[in-house]
């Protein structure tokens, strides 16, 4: 290691860690002392108020259904698209016809706007006329509006959520597989292993740090993940697609009030350190990063 | 696109050809639920509106829909304020990113670890959930709606900065021994020795960084209020909210025409990106 005095190294961090001190550390800290404080109105500047944002909160049913949404959005999304990912590459790494078209039609929805392809869905979705609608009235199916619907909505969220990922995590299992050894599979063969025993005890467990870096990147994205709301439900009807970012935008930018915002914001923040928590506890132990 | 036929499965696994058979109906069938909305889409923007429902293989083609649209919105505004955001958005990225990871790479200093930890923050307090900090901190520094501060907190990456650093510890020490006997400084080496090194490490995050921020809307929707600084994202939502009520064709024509640099990019240069994601996504 070079050592020609210590000022280099530092030089070279600033530009970068200034716009980090700027843009993450001092508005993630920011937030915090921001959410014990009133919004400001005309006639009267901001002052603090301790936890009266968070007891405000607590009494806020919105608020609640947005966090209710967003776990049944995670927990809907997350596992199926994981298991999609996995079933995806396992085909496109195996001797599959069409494997080209294959890989990129799965791979497609990763490179499009999500607010492009919320505008597809949208249309998708429409009651009388969308395809959807199409394919159930030639079933002859009852005409349903999965949008406009308190119970389908977030439902048919997940769906595009799933779409929009299950080819992006493909990819993270097709380098892990390209990296697995062909002769473990004919060690399994010959010991007379069928190829479901071979997924559950080889591949399966091979896999797993992979699948745990592709859980950690779809805890956040389901955190992140909101565009799609503004084209498609705006957060109803009556709040039943509303999720905790989109209520932190709602919030702090078609009601103005910042401080509760804040507080919102501090809730997403906690959210993201428990998922921090969980990949130094369990990830952090599998994978060195030196 | 092919994969390097070692990594393949060997045929020693006797699904039997039934089995098989059914695998591949059931791959298939996912294919084509995937690409459906795509399609779809197409078949929409590229037929009159009387048939954008109509599933007629006789239907007449068009692009009557493109024109349309093109001229309903300022897009091709858009399109200009979408590149110069993604250039200097990559731009910033790379040079900041170079520096700090050469940093990070190759000195030794008090602090280092403590400094990479507050870096790595970044991967999970993305600037994209700070958003009503950020924008307060944009109004105060008198830059809200310029395209500049759509770009701002994305110019120091926590993942660009990693990405490189484990890239230039991979380098072989005496290349910059080397380097430094002739007595290039730590500068000169950073160009000469680790920066050509890692070109495909640039190439790679170049696609994820200019996918990411083509498609980026949250923030973009907040800062920027003006034809002059919208990104595409945000003028095709606005575009498809007002105007255009249930004009479906004209709608899916400019959906498609956003995504379509995009699209054909990664068309054209499949296995890169493919592989870019890849690399990218391997820690």
């Amino acid at each position: 290691m070079r050592r020609p005095g210590a000022v280099t190294p530092w030089l070279l961090l600033l530009p970068a860690l200034a716009l980090l001190a700027a843009f993450t550390h001092w508005p993630a800290l920011a937030t915090l002392w921001h959410s014990a404080m009133s919004t400001p109105k005309k006639a009267r500047p901001s002052r603090f108020v301790g936890l009266d944002n968070y007891r405000a909160m607590v009494e806020d049913d919105v608020f609640w259904q947005a966090l209710w949404n967003n776990v049944i959005f995670a927990a809907g999304t997350i596992p199926l698209s994981i298991a999609l990912a996995i079933a995806m590459a396992l085909w496109v790494n195996g001797r599959i016809r069409g494997r080209g078209f294959l890989r990129l039609a799965y791979f497609t929805p990763t490179v499009l706007p999500m607010i492009a392809v919320a505008n597809i869905w949208l249309f998708f979705y429409t009651p009388q006329y969308g395809l959807l609608e199409q394919v159930t009235q030639a079933l002859g199916l009852p005409s349903h509006n999965w949008l406009g619907d308190k119970s389908t909505v977030l439902g048919a969220m997940i769906v595009v959520a799933i779409w929009k990922e299950a080819g992006f995590f493909m990819i993270f299992y097709l380098a892990a597989l390209q990296g697995i050894s062909p002769s473990l599979a004919e060690a399994a063969a010959l010991e007379g292993a069928s190829r479901g025993q071979y997924f559950r005890r080889v591949l399966f467990p091979l896999l797993m740090p992979t699948t745990l870096f592709v859980l950690i990147n779809a805890l956040i994205n389901s955190v992140r993940m909101v565009d799609h709301i503004f084209v498609m439900t705006r957060g109803g009807p009556d709040n039943a697609s509303t999720l905790l970012l989109y209520y932190i935008y709602q919030v702090g930018f078609s009601f103005w009030d910042s401080g509760y915002a804040a507080a919102l914001t501090v809730v997403v923040l906690i959210v993201l350190a428990l998922v921090a928590v969980l990949q130094f506890g369990v990830l952090e132990r599998r994978i060195h990063y030196r | 696109m092919s994969a390097p036929t070692a990594s393949s499965p060997p045929p020693a696994f006797g699904a039997s050809p039934a089995s098989h058979a059914l695998e591949t109906a059931a791959a298939w069938l996912l294919g084509l639920l995937w690409i459906l909305p795509l399609a779809y889409a197409v078949w929409t923007a590229f037929h009159p509106s009387a048939y954008s429902t109509r599933f007629d293989p006789g239907a007449p083609l068009t692009l009557q829909n493109f024109v349309n649209a093109w001229h309903a919105a300022p897009f091709a505004r858009y399109f200009l304020n979408t590149t110069l955001l993604v250039t200097m958005v990559l731009a910033a990225q790379l040079v900041l990113g170079t520096l700090a990871a050469y940093a990070l790479a190759r000195f030794e200093f008090r602090g280092r670890d403590l400094v990479f930890a507050l870096i790595l923050l970044q991967l999970m307090v993305m600037p994209d959930v700070l958003i009503v900090e950020n924008y307060r901190t944009m109004n105060a520094l008198g830059l809200r709606d310029t395209i500049v501060a759509i770009g701002l907190p994305y110019f120091a990456s926590a993942f660009g900065i990693f990405l490189l650093r484990q890239t230039f510890k991979t380098v072989p020490r005496e290349l910059d021994d080397a380097a430094r006997v002739e007595g290039a400084n730590a500068i000169q080496v950073l160009f000469r020795v680790y920066v050509p090194l890692a070109r495909p490490v640039y190439l790679a995050y170049a696609l994820v960084s200019v996918s990411y921020h083509w498609n980026n809307f949250l923030w973009p929707l907040i800062v920027s209020n003006s034809v002059e600084t919208r990104p595409l994202t945000v003028g095709l939502q606005v575009f498809s909210s007002t105007d255009q009520g249930v004009d479906w064709s004209i709608i899916t024509a400019a959906t498609l025409m956003t995504s379509a640099p995009l699209l054909v990019g990664f068309l054209l240069f499949q296995r890169q990106f493919v592989q870019s994601f890849m690399r990218a996504g391997i820690r």
